[in-house]
């Protein structure tokens, strides 16, 4: 059963298709209405991380600093100590993948008010390749203390996400993906940093159970997947978790005590994401099998974004195959 | 930035004495960190805080402030004896130097310390945060007079990010923003010229768009006079070349690139016994290199 607040053509063929970078976008001209503080970098990539919404309107808040990543997580570091809010946006590959050391010392070690965006994250980059694409990204920032990691669903939830980052104190990042992906969510859907939301919850009747947890845009993937294994016997219930640190412990008690297994799903390695980060929380504190689902130490590659995510078995009927594997 | 009496110089020269005392003092106690360019940037760590600074050590976080960003963390024994003298703290505290539990980080710490602008150590990156502050300013403060002052090595311009900083400060015109180079001409592996060559340093920086000066880095008026013209430039960033003797103040361990990283008892043997390193170096300075007896001074 789809809870209240989702969109009704969920799981439909009328599902809105919207890239969820368009909710950064609009999610940062917002906060640059609401506060004067909120400033905006970019490494050249203004257009596609959508950030353009905000240097059109605040051309005086916005600082174009070139193909630079490395420089423009410590100037964000150095706004930040004179009091502004600045959103660093570029690849996720680039930014913090390249500034990695540059986030965790000027940014994170300083606590730095700072919000890295980092757009094109996952597989479904397509075409661009494996330089491109970003699968380890969750990884290299829920390592850093004090950093909050969120990955929204779709382009509603990114904007809130946004809306979100800017009124927290301390550093966030905010993984996006590049393609245009279902719109799940509705303005009434609940969205607050370290709570996850339960989209889908399983039907009674079923005997196996499976609690899927997820995060980023392939939510709309667990829930199709829930439709698909519904009709198989098992009853599915879809946990999402825009935000990965700090994680939800409370809601995932919940779900282990109500569901036989546990699975995950991600557009990123298995090593080191939201399985990760899963799995370390139950192996402590409440010791539970858990079954992840996403890239399997791999690189990514070329091809169309629905080829990729079913190759590497992200698709409704990969993750159907894999969970029916269980029983 | 007014010009200075030859008493006033006296005065600072003396007080970097006393500063460069403390390093040694420091260093000693904590059996490790940087001796070199903490001893040779003395002068014009002396010179910031007790001239040409807006600040003020009893309130450290006074928003009118100019800020001092050290790009080279490693030095930070320097900085931190300088604003204990300049009375952030109390002299005293200057030995927990790299101890368990001090304010004083092996590589300065923004968080750990009032008065620290920014946390260093990794090289390059504090150009990029002395960029981000400029650039802050001067969106609230087109014309502004508060200064962005940043400390850096030469071996540390060896790293990308300095130039991708300065190409954000020459583009954005950062009048505001006075980089200081300690141009030692030393790295941990060698001499910079051999290590990776700099210069010329002068037409790197000009190329980039800064207004560049060159300084004896010892001359506390030369320095002074630099930093008042630096100021005064208004349609570009300014950076001065500060041409230093690595180890200045004490003569055995001066122009050796073996003192980069080695405290008094740890460094090179062939000038001075290790045990004694540290007793020559404070008597170095005490005499000012045998000129006068304790008792003179």
């Amino acid at each position: 059963m789809f809870a209240d607040h989702l969109d009704k053509k969920v799981c439909t063929p009328e599902v809105d298709k919207v890239p969820n970078r368009n909710g950064y976008g609009e999610g940062l001209k917002e906060a640059g209405e609401k506060d004067e503080r909120v400033v905006a970098l970019c490494a050249d990539l203004t257009g596609s991380t959508r950030t353009n919404l905000f240097a059109d309107a605040f051309p005086d808040r916005f600082v174009q600093v070139g193909i630079a990543e490395q420089n423009m997580a410590s100037v964000a570091s150095g706004m930040a100590a004179m009091g502004k809010i600045p959103f660093i946006a570029s690849y996720a590959m680039f930014s913090p993948g390249r500034s990695w050391e540059q986030v965790r010392t000027t940014i994170a070690y300083n606590e730095s008010n700072v919000k890295i965006i980092g757009a094109h994250a996952g597989v479904s980059v397509g075409p661009d390749g494996a330089t491109h694409q970003a699968i380890e990204d969750i990884a290299i920032m829920r390592v850093i203390p004090g950093m909050v990691v969120l990955a929204p669903c779709d382009t509603i939830e990114a904007k809130k996400a946004t809306l979100a980052a800017a009124s927290y104190d301390g550093p966030v990042y905010i993984r996006l993906a590049r393609e245009k992906t279902p719109v799940v969510t509705t303005e009434a859907s609940p969205f607050t940093i370290g709570k996850a939301e339960v989209l889908f919850e399983k039907d009674d009747s079923h005997k196996k159970t499976v609690g899927l947890v997820v995060t980023g845009v392939l939510a709309h993937n667990a829930l199709e997947a829930a439709l698909l294994l519904a009709k198989q016997g098992v009853g599915v219930t879809v946990l999402h978790m825009p935000c990965i640190k700090p994680l939800d412990t409370t809601a995932l008690d919940t779900l282990a005590a109500t569901h036989d297994i546990i699975a995950t799903l991600e557009e990123h390695q298995i090593i080191g994401g939201l399985g990760s980060a899963v799995s370390e929380y139950y192996s402590e504190e409440n010791p539970k099998q858990v079954v992840k689902i996403g890239v399997r130490d791999q690189f990514g590659q070329s091809g169309e974004p629905e080829e990729l995510l079913a190759h590497y078995g992200l698709h409704a009927s990969g993750i159907t195959e894999k969970i029916l594997s269980l029983f | 930035m007014y010009h200075l009496t030859d008493r006033e110089i006296s005065g600072l020269e003396g007080k970097a004495n006393e500063i460069r005392q403390s390093v040694i003092e420091m260093l000693v106690a904590a059996g490790s960190g940087h001796t070199a360019g903490s001893l040779d940037m003395a002068d014009i760590f002396t010179l910031l805080y007790f001239h040409v600074l807006k600040h003020n050590p009893e309130n450290p976080d006074w928003e009118e402030r100019d800020r001092v960003v050290l790009s080279a963390g490693h030095i930070c024994p320097v900085l931190y004896a300088t604003m204990a003298h300049a009375g952030y703290f109390p002299v005293e505290e200057l030995t927990t130097l790299r101890k368990f539990g001090s304010r004083l980080q092996g590589h300065p710490h923004r968080t750990a310390l009032p008065g620290i602008e920014s946390s260093s150590g990794p090289l390059g990156s504090g150009l990029s945060q002395a960029v981000g502050m400029a650039l802050a300013e001067r969106m609230d403060n087109p014309y502004t007079s508060k200064f962005i002052y940043c400390i850096t090595g030469d071996g540390e311009l060896n790293e990308g990010q300095i130039w991708e900083a300065a190409m954000l400060a020459g583009k954005e015109k950062l009048h505001n923003l006075v980089v200081i180079i300690d141009r030692n001409a030393i790295q941990i592996d060698g001499y910079t010229k051999d290590v990776m060559p700099l210069e010329p340093l002068r037409d790197k920086f000009a190329s980039f768009n800064f207004h560049v000066q060159e300084v004896d880095g010892h001359n506390i008026r030369m320095v002074n006079d630099a930093i008042g013209k630096a100021q005064s430039i208004y349609s570009q960033p300014s950076v001065i070349i500060a041409h230093t003797i690595s180890a200045k103040g004490v003569d055995v361990f001066e122009r050796d690139f073996r003192w980069h990283g080695n405290p008094p008892g740890k460094g090179p043997e062939d000038r001075v016994p290790r045990e004694q390193q540290a007793e020559v170096a404070l008597e170095k300075l005490r005499t000012l290199g045998g000129m006068i007896t304790p008792s003179d001074s």
